[in-house]
């Protein structure tokens, strides 16, 4: 495979995962303009924080009259499951030089980083899989971008009745549907998912990283204490 | 004044992203924690999925006869069985659709 034809399976593997961006990225347009941030503002965000729930969750806070330490903090926490997906990718984008690794960060997202991750894992010995999260990222960024566009400009011009912010959650479980098979993966899902449940109330949405780190530290104790359930 | 804290949200969302990929040297990671990392999409995830399937806007949980529960179970079974990342969303979201059209 040359360079194009990697950044144009990174493009295949992600088509799929972007079913809910579009009508999420309107969501995000429309919400940000109607509750009074100018198309200016709500547009820039896209592109400088470039993460969905952050920038929904930084526009109402700023509308709301909140400090700036509290809209930031929010801002970092909501995207801080981030670092582990970084810590993970840090062992397949180590030998590439500076520009590849800002690029890539910057292109970051839960979708890109779970299927160039599971590309990577295929394909260890290719020195140019990275052209695989390229393409990945490039594409989940420049819908993004058209969509909030599209939600400033047109409206909510998505039926609400077709329930389409349910693929959010879906597109999520295709991305571990083969993990259920495993019984280790299937107690850290579980022990995950129930965390989520029970810490959802508390604030800055902090369940999401709380739940990674518990479910990751019994995931260490499996390791250590439990070889057998792991295959 | 926005503009000011737009800059440093994005700032800081790009060095969470970045700081890992720049900083770790894969060569220090320990093999535990290597193995750990392997759970990160699975230990992620669920925590992005469950309160969107079994929670309400307000935090407390749907009721059983929600059709979004039983077309979520459906997409885990379907992608259960076939392994297949378009039909699990794709099963989800016509059940979902079947289910809103005739019980509603």
């Amino acid at each position: 495979m040359n360079k194009i034809e990697v950044f144009k399976q990174g493009f295949l593997d992600v088509i799929p995962l972007t079913i809910p961006v579009i009508p999420f990225g309107i969501i995000y347009g429309v919400t940000a303009t109607e509750i009074g941030l100018s198309p200016m503002v709500t547009f820039v965000m896209s592109f400088v924080i470039f993460a969905g729930s952050s920038q929904i969750a930084f526009s109402q806070l700023f509308i709301a009259g909140a400090s700036p330490l509290v809209m930031i903090t929010s801002v970092a926490v909501i995207n801080s499951r981030h670092l582990l997906y970084g810590a993970v990718l840090s062992q397949y984008l180590n030998k590439l030089n500076y520009y590849w690794r800002i690029i890539l960060s910057y292109l970051m997202t839960d979708q890109a980083f779970s299927v160039s991750l599971s590309y990577f894992k295929k394909n260890k010995k290719n020195y140019i899989s990275h052209f695989h999260m390229l393409g990945s990222g490039f594409t989940l960024w420049f819908l993004w971008q058209i969509s909030t566009l599209l939600g400033i400009v047109l409206g909510n011009i998505i039926p609400e009745q077709l329930g389409l912010e349910f693929t959010i959650p879906l597109t999520f479980l295709s991305l571990i549907i083969s993990e259920l098979r495993k019984l280790d993966h299937l107690i850290i899902i579980l022990i995950s998912g129930l965390t989520s449940l029970v810490s959802y109330s508390f604030p800055y949405k902090i369940y999401i990283i709380i739940s990674a780190l518990l479910s990751l530290s019994i995931s260490f104790i499996l390791i250590t204490k439990f070889k057998k359930i792991i295959k | 004044m926005i503009w000011i804290w737009i800059s440093i949200a994005g700032l800081v969302t790009f060095l969470i992203r970045y700081s890992m990929i720049a900083f770790v040297n894969p060569k220090t990671l320990n093999v535990t924690l290597k193995k750990v990392l392997n759970y990160v999409p699975s230990a992620v995830f669920p925590a992005l999925i469950f309160p969107a399937i079994f929670l309400d806007q307000k935090g407390y949980l749907v009721n059983i006869s929600n059709p979004q529960i039983w077309a979520f179970f459906i997409a885990v079974i379907a992608g259960y069985y076939f392994k297949n990342i378009i039909l699990t969303i794709l099963s989800g979201l016509f059940s979902f659709w079947i289910l809103i059209f005739y019980f509603n």
